[in-house]
């Protein structure tokens, strides 16, 4: 599995969230999770997909401080390069 | 002696969309039965939910959740979350029986398991048996007593039978009750058939002498109940009352209903009582009629014990004939068939009955409905009897609103 850039990380964050069923309008990378009505449940199914995708595994504790799209890209990116 | 005004009713159901495709194709003599299974073919989740709202919700609460926003917007109550309802939100409870709960969910999670693929953070809220009544309460911000009810096919039933109780107890003001279940799926069939319950031919022939079992279908009822004062303070409109319930076990059999009859009859006598409807007066049964050679024989008993000769002159009739059997939800889709039938004063036909059990003597309409007598002085009173596996017998009283 190669590593995946940025890039390819915000388009699966992006596409899954819009997957769970976040609406597409508010979907930007500077969007808060609060703003998008995106909740631990579906946290919890965006880490299945990143990790099914990536094998990065998101622990609790990781996920639970994350507060926007772009945060949520970030640490995935950093972990997938690990 | 308080009944529970009934002021919305919403159905989905293998007859359509709403109540009034419910009754209006049940009194026609429409069969919503397809390939020996009763679907809710017309049902399309996002006439009714948000893509998230489906994504969060097993089919059963889907259906419930339809038939839920159907009753509310009937009872003048408004959309969901539209600052509309008549009451303070801690005085309204929810109580919604299912059978199993979430069944779809639970094998198709079970199946990615043994598949070795993730299960999903949504697999245990969407497949617990109260997941409908949590979605309902949190879908219009119901804040009072809330849980659901378990009694396999008499759990809609005892949901209405236990929302009665919370409006008598001064517990809540209004309560939102119902019933729902979707449980196609392949492990039902398979269960269902394993212990000769189903049809092998896939018709529902309740009464009929050579009929073979249930046909298996899902869908959802949800009705809204309020203290009669309330109602009337309000201005509501009124379909009907629920006027008494009464519950009883058998200890018989795991599965098997007491052949004679006498486990149900103790709900059926304890219902009237509990509404104080003398047997003389009940002027149509809503029978559970499942179309198994057990149940509808044990049923026919139990009736004869309750009512004695007055069950010879009340026409009784079976829901099931037209849309199958929905397990949990039947109770609650059959008490929103029979307001509908009190408010029309009709009892409506039981499908495919061409040729009666000799064996089993009861007044069955068949065909068309039949008016219901004159009842000078008072509104018509209905019996709607539910009966589920492990023995357990629900009977509720319902009455006409003039």
């Amino acid at each position: 599995m190669s590593t995946p850039t940025r890039e390819d990380v915000e388009k699966l964050v992006l596409s899954s969230l819009e997957e769970l069923g976040a609406e597409s309008d508010a979907l930007n990378p500077t969007a808060t999770f609060e703003d998008l009505d995106v909740d631990s449940l579906d946290l919890a199914e965006l880490s299945q997909i990143v990790e099914e995708q990536y094998g990065v595994k998101l622990q609790g504790e990781d996920v639970a401080k994350l507060r926007t799209v772009e945060d949520a890209v970030n640490l995935i990116t950093e972990r997938a390069a690990q | 002696m308080t009944r529970a005004a009934i002021t919305g009713v919403g159905a989905v159901t293998p007859l359509g969309v709403g109540a009034d495709a419910l009754y209006g194709g049940w009194t026609a003599g429409r069969s919503g039965i397809v390939d020996g299974e009763g679907a809710c073919r017309d049902f399309v989740v996002t006439d009714h939910l948000t893509k998230k709202e489906a994504r969060r919700a097993d089919r059963s609460s889907q259906l419930l959740l339809a038939a839920g926003d159907e009753a509310l917007l009937q009872a003048g109550w408004g959309a969901p979350r539209a600052g509309e309802l008549p009451y303070a939100p801690e005085r309204i409870a929810t109580i919604i029986g299912s059978g199993i709960g979430g069944f779809i969910t639970l094998t198709n999670n079970h199946e990615a398991l043994l598949q070795g693929k993730p299960v999903s953070p949504l697999a245990i809220p969407l497949l617990m048996a109260n997941g409908p009544t949590g979605q309902i309460a949190l879908r219009h911000g119901l804040l009072g007593p809330s849980w659901g009810t378990v009694s396999a096919c008499a759990a809609g039933a005892h949901a209405i039978g236990s929302g009665l109780r919370e409006l008598r107890a001064g517990t809540a003001d209004a309560v939102v009750v119902g019933g729902t279940e979707a449980a196609l799926v392949g492990l039902a069939r398979a269960g269902f058939s394993a212990m000769d319950a189903l049809s092998p031919t896939g018709q529902s022939r309740p009464f009929h002498r050579d009929r073979d079992g249930f046909v298996l279908a899902e869908g959802a009822a949800a009705l809204v109940l309020e203290t009669e004062e309330g109602a009337k303070a309000r201005g509501a409109t009124i379909l009907g009352y629920v006027e008494g319930v009464g519950s009883s076990q058998d200890a018989h059999h795991l599965t098997a209903p007491t052949p004679d009859g006498s486990g149900a009859s103790r709900a059926v006598v304890q219902a009237l009582a509990d509404a104080g409807v003398a047997a003389e007066d009940v002027d149509y049964v809503n029978a559970h009629g499942t179309g198994t050679p057990l149940n509808d024989r044990s049923e026919t008993g139990a009736m004869r014990i309750a009512l004695g000769d007055h069950l010879s002159s009340t026409p009784i009739s079976s829901l099931k004939s037209a849309i199958g059997h929905t397990l949990g939800a039947a109770g609650a889709i059959e008490a929103v068939a029979t307001i509908m039938a009190l408010h029309g004063r009709v009892a409506p036909p039981t499908l495919n009955l061409d040729v009666p059990d000799p064996e089993l003597d009861l007044l069955h309409v068949v065909g068309e409905p039949v008016a219901l007598r004159e009842t000078p002085g008072r509104a018509p009173h209905a019996l709607s009897t539910s009966f589920g596996f492990g023995g357990h017998n629900a009977c509720i009283v319902l009455g006409g609103a003039a």
